[in-house]
């Protein structure tokens, strides 16, 4: 009989594998579902992962591309993850992410023409305060109230939808857009437009934040008193508050970071990548940083991986529908099969195997 | 009256302690048979032993006339013993019937189930529907689930390991009269308490254990809750002399602090006053449950407390929560070691961050210092001779004594002005024992106030210079440990209600 034993403490060598490990069970099995699929796996799986990079012909545009998709990846799950080690699970990431991208591009709106140099940053700072904002509803509720952050912050993702919505079609429509839906377009307006920083490497300021992100919250995690708190709140909230940490805060600070870095992202995009607020301007970012936040174990290294190789899948998924004319939603399964077998492979962290006879009670 | 399980010298040893020893008594048919004694005498590894947990070492068990020895649980089932726990094991999500079926050896068809748990809950005056999901169920009433699942099988012998300990004055009202109405059908009840006046009301026969052995079995209604207390606390310890020094100034007062209970079975304080001065050690005693935690909790920082109930060195300290006592000299350790005391998954040097940030410099300008964080950490394993293979071991890879000595030790070390512990030494072996509570009466020569709150009356009369009681709450009045002896103890820690009984009896 197999048994499941628990470690005295999580172990350290599969802390690292199983993320490798994970990798590996979703390429065999990814393989074998595109093989069903009656698409050749070995080349699906090269698409998907290798091409992107050093095809030839397509990585001149795809190479970028990997910056591009994995900066707000890496920006919004570092946010989500201090949170995640503290226990308060946004899952609303996604709203947060539209409501800075929507107060940032107003605010900036509000000032068009200008070509002032400061007009950026403001609008970044807005952006921040826009998602971090959105990210204080389920935090208040919570603490006030007692309700649940994960339903609380989720459904506000829809909420934002519907002011994304209304934003595109009224109120920051383009005046000089002949009636079409979306705002004015960022990329024409070189005062505030989130371009290249190094021409043809995909390095936005979304990026920079990205990286400064994974700097700031290694530095939180590992040496900072606050740090220390988010984690053992999340490791043992009965000895965080005899310790004289103040739960409502934890919540307060957590939500609220996590609500600005996906603020920011926001704002980079719409000003960058995007271009404009329209419809359809989210892409799923703020639910795919959830799975980066968990591959990359919540810790910052990680994340900076695990955010660059969820990009990878995206690009080369794209290339996959393109080349051997996959579908879109096998890459989603993909995706997700990314996270299953993260959290399978997971129980060996803190459990051994143990293939013992059937005696102990 | 008839005997329906007789035990006959049964004993089990662990490794350092003899949990029973040589334990023998008989419990009659249609009888309520009282089990009593304080934590750690053995109480459950007998009742283990009798529902096939766990093996004796020797002694065997006589059940309506044929050899008993079961081998699991099951088997005791089968034999017509069940038992419910004081933890209970159901699924929040399932139903009541479901939850029911799940503890069966064959269940029923749900149906059937169903109609079968109601005629038991109206049989017996236990309002339950089988269909509500457990999740929303009160203690109480998930109680009566695990009531109802022995019920259903018809057993012979119900074991009840401390019952009420979950539930409010009402559900115990409700819980009494089906006990009662089980014995007047002839099922035996094993009863396991240390609430010597709920005994006293309800049971026909009691046995009292201490340290593993049977220390006398008498008949509740007929003695007094005093007698029963002695009999479960020994007359052996020896009243210690009164310790010479002279005690300071007060260094913490608590002025008629009255807190509510911070949960559904948590237990409110009712007007405590205490005072407690440097170089001296004020022990507080009472069963387990009548505010221990409570009042720790209070003490600390962590529940904050009206304005103008506590006063630190004169200074008013209720509203003040606790990294600000802390910074001010008032230290506490908590009964429970993981998890309250301790986080269990980090290490060592990470727990010594948990309470010493501060007080030892580890934090910087709001960064850790981890260095010194490590050898703070390797200070406390070293002196208080905790046995881990060192201070990057997480917390809950140590044993339950090391961790204790390594929670108690790293408040001492911080040199308090004022230590409050809840259970410094439960589950610490002897001699680690006897250094935790060294190490605490050095900590009062060196001028410390330090109240020890245990359910260790040895313990207490052997480190305190003042005992008081917790009741349901309530703290009666210190008084010298001196002049105190187990008659008066017994009556402090049964509150106003043994006073009377006792002033009766002459």
């Amino acid at each position: 009989m197999i048994r499941l034993e628990k470690r005295p403490q999580p172990s350290r060598l599969w802390t690292i594998v199983t993320p490798l490990l994970a990798v590996v069970l979703t390429m065999v099995v990814g393989g074998i579902m595109f093989a069903l699929l009656g698409k050749p796996p070995l080349e699906a799986i090269r698409t998907i992962f290798w091409d992107p990079l050093f095809h030839p012909q397509f990585a001149g545009y795809s190479r970028p591309q990997l910056l591009v998709k994995a900066g707000p990846l890496i920006l919004i799950a570092i946010g989500l993850s201090i949170g995640f080690k503290a226990g308060i699970w946004n899952i609303g990431a996604e709203g947060q992410y539209i409501m800075g991208a929507v107060t940032g591009a107003a605010v900036g709106l509000a000032f068009y023409p200008s070509d002032s140099v400061l007009l950026f940053p403001l609008m970044v700072v807005a952006g921040a305060l826009g998602g971090w904002a959105w990210a204080m509803i389920p935090a208040v509720l919570k603490t006030r109230l007692g309700t649940n952050e994960i339903l609380v912050s989720l459904m506000l993702v829809y909420v934002a939808e519907n002011i994304l919505a209304s934003a595109s079609s009224s109120w920051l429509r383009n005046p000089e857009g002949m009636g079409f839906p979306g705002s004015r377009n960022f990329k024409q307006w070189p005062a505030v437009f989130n371009d290249e920083l190094v021409a043809n490497t995909g390095m936005h300021w979304g990026v920079v934040a990205a990286f400064i992100a994974v700097i700031a919250a290694y530095v939180l995690m590992a040496r900072h008193i606050q740090g220390f708190n988010i984690r053992l709140t999340g490791e043992a909230p009965r000895a965080a508050r005899f310790s004289g940490v103040s739960p409502a805060r934890i919540v307060i600070l957590c939500l609220g970071i996590s609500g600005a870095l996906a603020g920011m992202a926001g704002l980079f995009e719409v000003t960058g990548p995007a271009g404009q607020i329209t419809i359809d301007f989210n892409s799923g970012y703020g639910f795919t940083a959830i799975i980066v936040a968990f591959l990359g174990r919540l810790h910052p290294v990680g994340i900076l991986l695990a955010g660059l190789l969820m990009a990878l899948t995206y690009i080369g998924g794209e290339l996959a529908q393109l080349m051997l004319g996959l579908p879109g939603a096998s890459i989603q399964l993909f995706q997700g099969m990314l996270l299953f077998f993260l959290l399978a492979t997971d129980v060996f962290t803190n459990y051994r195997i143990r293939f013992a006879k059937g005696e102990l009670a | 009256m008839d005997t329906l399980l007789s035990i006959r010298g049964l004993t089990k040893a662990y490794p350092g302690v003899v949990a029973n020893d040589d334990v023998s008594f008989d419990i009659g048919k249609g009888e309520i048979h009282a089990l009593l004694g304080e934590n750690g005498a053995g109480k459950s590894t007998l009742v283990k032993m009798i529902f096939g947990l766990v093996k004796p070492d020797a002694g065997e068990m006589v059940l309506d006339g044929a050899a008993y020895a079961p081998g699991k649980p099951s088997d005791a089932r089968r034999s017509g013993v069940a038992m419910v726990f004081q933890h209970f094991s159901l699924f929040e999500a399932l139903d009541v019937a479901e939850n029911v079926a799940l503890g069966m050896e064959n269940p029923p068809k749900p149906r059937d189930l169903a109609r079968q748990i109601r005629e038991v809950s109206e049989t017996y005056g236990l309002p339950l529907d089988p269909t509500r999901t457990v999740g929303t169920l009160s203690a109480g009433e998930r109680q009566r689930v695990e009531i109802i699942r022995c019920l259903l099988q018809n057993p012979r012998l119900l074991i009840m390991d401390e019952p009420t300990s979950v539930l409010t004055p009402q559900e115990v009202e409700i819980l009494f009269q089906t006990l009662n109405k089980l014995r007047s059908e002839g099922t035996s009840i094993l009863y396991i308490s240390h609430k010597l006046e709920e005994i006293r009301t309800l049971c026909d026969e009691a046995t009292i254990l201490r340290l593993g052995k049977n220390v006398g079995t008498c008949t509740p209604r007929e003695v007094t809750a005093r007698q029963m207390a002695e009999l479960m606390v020994g007359s052996s310890f020896s009243t210690p002399e009164a310790r010479a020094g002279e005690k300071g100034e007060v260094l913490l007062r608590t002025d008629t602090l009255s807190l509510p209970a911070p949960g559904a079975f948590g237990t409110p304080l009712r007007e405590v006053s205490l005072e407690v001065r440097a170089g001296e050690v004020l022990g507080i005693g009472g069963v387990a449950g009548n505010g221990q935690d409570e009042l720790l909790m209070a003490l600390s920082g962590e529940r904050l407390a009206p304005a103008g109930t506590i006063f630190f060195k004169g200074q008013d300290v209720s509203r003040i929560g606790p990294i600000g006592r802390r910074d001010a000299g008032l230290l506490s350790g908590p009964e429970e070691r993981l998890g309250h005391a301790a986080a269990p998954n980090m290490s060592l040097t990470e727990n010594a961050v948990l309470t010493a940030a501060r007080r030892e410099g580890l934090v910087q300008g709001g960064f850790i210092d981890w260095g010194k964080s490590k050898s703070f950490a390797e200070k406390v394993i070293e002196r208080f001779d905790v046995r881990t293979p060192g201070p990057g071991t997480a917390a809950r890879a140590l044993s339950g004594g090391n961790l204790q000595k390594f929670v108690v030790g790293r408040e001492i070390l911080q040199s308090p002005d004022v230590f409050i512990v809840n259970q410094p030494t439960w589950g610490v072996d002897a001699a680690a024992a006897a250094a935790i509570r060294q190490a605490l009466l050095d900590l009062a020569a060196k001028g410390a106030a330090i109240i020890v709150i245990s359910q260790d009356l040895d313990e207490l009369m052997e480190i305190s210079d003042r005992f008081a009681a917790l009741n349901e709450g309530r703290l009666s009045p210190a008084r010298a440990v001196a002049e105190l002896d187990i008659e008066k103890i017994g009556l402090m820690m049964g509150g106003a209600h043994d006073m009377e009984v006792a002033h009766v009896d002459g």
